[in-house]
């Protein structure tokens, strides 16, 4: 039987501008999801996600059992956080995050003996049945109940910016939904968590996306994924054969997985400067995220594990690792053969957005999507020149922006200029960073103009 | 021999831990660059660019093609390492933008100027189109027209249209008036493969329409050039001399002459696509290319002058800013609300 073609998508198909860094996905791309032995300690943040931290509710000294509730939510835009190991609970101490922040953990010493580790583990997470709820068998499933289940499993966006997400599960009368994006873009070089998830646990990803479209009330739900992905479009696809689910395919653009380039790319909508995708009808879920909410609801487990990308050239074995949240860096990196002679920077994250990472005992967060291991080669920067206004960085803003402008508005302090010129609009994706022909850094200066803008 | 001397490592002593191998840093995202461009590699584009030019410059000028590139790049580079150590900063030479200037500034002069005033013109060049506004990338008015306009009113002579032409020399070209005097100004014809190909007189690097294009379709493709700038420049130009046309049927000089000859190619490929001195949104570009055409037209339709190019390019230098501020873009999603 052949299968019908996949209905067009109403957007522009891409976004304008952007810049096509290497890719670099060959380095972990064929590496199969490989448990991380659980590590002797983890330290599980309080705040690990958008909004205010949770109020721990365990003491120190304490036996807990992998999934045990540590901090609960504090307010609408909180989230949970559970043991991701079986063991003791330790004083409570402050860790430094690679963004900068410092949050307090919850310390646990590892049991000897673990409920869950190997394959069962895996089984648990991302193997097994997953059954695609539709029809009379997803009415079943209450939407209060099922954003209360994201709620109660500590659920927030995998993607990156780790947003709960139990907010985007509740109907909203006055900006009703219509199409929930799932995203599979995964724009950043090197990165392959995403790519391994959908090769192996396409189901899961699905029976979460109809799951958040039952909650939310969209009426279309689409999966996006760039196409230097083919075997994963194929995976997804196969797998939402028999439901309503769309699979999508975006040209490979950094940085198309940005939710509002994704949504103007599928979706031809613009999410207004300062708006949320609320604002258009729609709601972006990263592929993780919708795994990790099927298991919530349908094992009625909360988020203890996510997978994370060890890659770079400045790992000796670069691998995608499924790592309980918390588990320090060192930890992945020692798994992964350690850095290489000519390693130089280690960031969380991705090569364009991510946060260089200066201790190697700082927890892995449920945000954290990949370390990229990068060589001197890799970060080399010749000095910086004078800016030339060839407007190189003009040509490539997602946002359509004037960087340079911008940027040199920031350094000087000119926040009229750098108002004018619209600096809030700026999404810090790096694109005029990485293609100035004079080496400024660009984004770096805008950020810290952002920062340093006086209110209003 | 070695071995009766060597000590026999003892098993009980503890192994030191070694030093951690790599140096790792930290610094703010993003962590990768694309490092194939490079302000020195555009500036080499434009000189490759500029060959075509250079090369019909030596069949038709002969030797002043040489003479007269020469003593320009080696007056700019002159110029700007004396300004930079009169400013106390390194020499900036090695991003070859006086070497551009120095060329550009050349084809832009008579090839019998001599040698002392194409110093003046680096020196003025240099010194009040470039140094005193910072150095490179600060810079409002185009360096080598600024030059060009400083000469050209300090030795007016030598520049006029009678500086063009030399009935003595040996260079065939030199010997005829350049056919903007000559044919525009007279009211006559003129061939227009002779304009195409470039063996007419004119300044050193105006001639040849084809080499021009050829130069510029290269610059832009490799992206060293904006292409907004010089299809600006085309429609600008055949708006008002197509007008001009339609009004005088029967003019000998045409649209299309006005399109080829002159330093009109010159201009509007390797002139306002100077990226400092011209603007950084592509709408801007487009106004600002349109507005070089129409400003060459009205200056050699309306002023005693066979040639507008110099003039308006620094005109639209001048309004650069404000076109600037005219085509601050739109951002994706619309402009940043009110208290954000």
């Amino acid at each position: 039987m052949t299968a019908a073609a996949p209905p067009k998508s109403a957007g522009r198909g891409t976004f304008p501008r952007g810049i096509h860094p290497p890719e670099a996905k060959h380095l972990a791309e064929n590496a199969a999801i490989e448990v991380l032995p659980t590590p002797k300690q983890v330290a599980v943040p309080l705040l690990q996600h958008t909004g205010a931290a949770a109020e721990p509710v365990v003491k120190p000294r304490q036996e807990v059992a992998l999934g045990d509730v540590l901090g609960k939510s504090s307010g609408f835009i909180s989230a949970a956080v559970h043991a991701s190991v079986s063991g003791k609970t330790a004083m409570p101490s402050v860790a430094t995050l690679p963004n900068g922040r410092h949050v307090k953990t919850v310390p646990l010493q590892a049991a000897d003996e673990q409920p869950l580790a190997g394959q069962a583990l895996y089984d648990d997470v991302l193997g097994g049945e997953w059954p695609i709820p539709a029809g009379t068998e997803l009415e079943q499933h209450d939407p209060q109940q099922i954003a209360e289940a994201a709620a109660q499993a500590g659920i927030v966006g995998l993607g990156g910016a780790a947003f709960p997400t139990h907010v985007k599960l509740v109907r909203n009368d006055a900006k009703p939904i219509d199409t929930l994006l799932v995203n599979g873009c995964e724009c950043e070089p090197y990165l392959t968590a995403d790519y391994r998830l959908m090769l192996e646990a396409p189901r899961a990803l699905l029976a979460g996306a109809a799951l958040a479209a039952r909650a939310n009330g969209a009426q279309r739900t689409l999966v996006v994924i760039e196409d230097n992905k083919p075997a994963a479009v194929d995976a997804v696809r196969k797998a939402a054969e028999g439901t309503t689910i769309e699979t999508v395919v975006l040209p490979t653009k950094y940085p198309q997985g940005g939710e509002k380039q994704a949504i103007y790319a599928a979706l031809g909508r613009t999410v207004p400067t300062g708006g949320l995708p609320l604002d258009v009808g729609v709601v972006v879920m990263n592929v993780g995220t919708a795994a990790a909410l099927a298991r919530a609801v349908l094992r009625g487990k909360p988020l203890t594990h996510r997978v994370v990308s060890v890659t770079g050239a400045a790992i000796a074995k670069p691998k995608n690792l499924l790592v309980p949240i918390g588990a320090p860096y060192r930890a992945l990196l020692e798994f992964c053969g350690g850095l290489t002679d000519d390693a130089a920077r280690v960031v969380a994250g991705g090569p364009m957005m991510g946060f260089s990472l200066g201790d190697p005992d700082t927890p892995v967060t449920k945000g954290t999507s990949g370390v990229v291991a990068l060589t001197e080669r890799d970060i080399a920067r010749p000095p910086e020149t004078a800016c030339v206004r060839c407007g190189r960085c003009v040509d490539v803003c997602p946002v359509n922006l004037v960087p340079t402008k911008i940027a040199h508005a920031s350094k000087a302090k000119d926040w009229d200029l750098a108002r004018r010129y619209q600096i809030p609009a700026c999404i810090e994706c790096g694109c005029c960073a990485y293609i100035c022909p004079a080496n400024i850094p660009l984004v770096q200066m805008i950020r810290a103009g952002k920062a340093e803008l006086p209110k209003g | 021999m070695s071995e009766a001397n060597a000590q026999p490592v003892s098993t009980a002593q503890p192994v030191e831990a070694e030093p951690p191998r790599q140096h790792i840093d930290v610094a703010p995202a993003p962590h990768l660059l694309n490092a194939a461009t490079s302000t020195r590699r555009m500036m080499t584009d434009v000189l490759i660019a500029l060959s075509p030019a250079f090369a019909v410059a030596l069949y038709v000028f002969h030797w002043h093609a040489v003479r007269q590139v020469g003593i320009c790049v080696l007056g700019c580079i002159a110029a700007e390492t004396l300004f930079a150590w009169a400013r106390g900063r390194k020499t900036p030479v090695g991003d070859f933008s006086a070497a551009v200037t120095g060329v550009i500034l050349a084809f832009s002069l008579p090839a019998t100027a001599p040698w002392w005033v194409s110093v003046i013109a680096c020196f003025a060049g240099i010194g009040i189109g470039k140094a005193v506004f910072g150095g490179l990338g600060q810079n409002l008015f185009n360096p080598a027209m600024v030059g060009r306009a400083f000469v050209m009113i300090a030795f007016a002579g030598f520049l006029a249209a009678g500086g063009y032409v030399d009935p003595k020399s040996t260079v065939h070209a030199i010997t005829e008036a350049t056919p903007m005097t000559a044919a525009y100004k007279a009211g006559r014809s003129f061939d227009l493969w002779r304009l195409i190909l470039g063996n007419a007189n004119g300044s050193l690097g105006e001639t040849s329409a084809l080499a021009l294009v050829i130069g510029g379709l290269y610059l832009c493709l490799r992206r060293a050039a904006s292409w907004e700038l010089p299809a600006g420049a085309v429609l600008g130009l055949l708006a008002i001399a197509g007008l001009d046309n339609l009004l005088h049927p029967d003019a000998g000089w045409t649209a299309l002459h006005h399109l080829l000859g002159g330093a009109f190619l010159l201009g509007a490929f390797f002139i306002i696509t100077d990226p400092v001195s011209s603007p950084l949104t592509p709408k801007g570009k487009l106004i600002f290319g349109a507005a070089f055409g129409v400003l060459v037209m009205l200056i050699r339709l309306f002023t005693p002058y066979p040639e507008g190019v110099m003039f308006s390019v620094l005109l639209v230098n001048a309004i650069a800013p404000l076109i600037n501020r005219w085509t601050i873009p739109t951002p994706l999603g619309g402009t940043v609300p009110a208290g954000k």
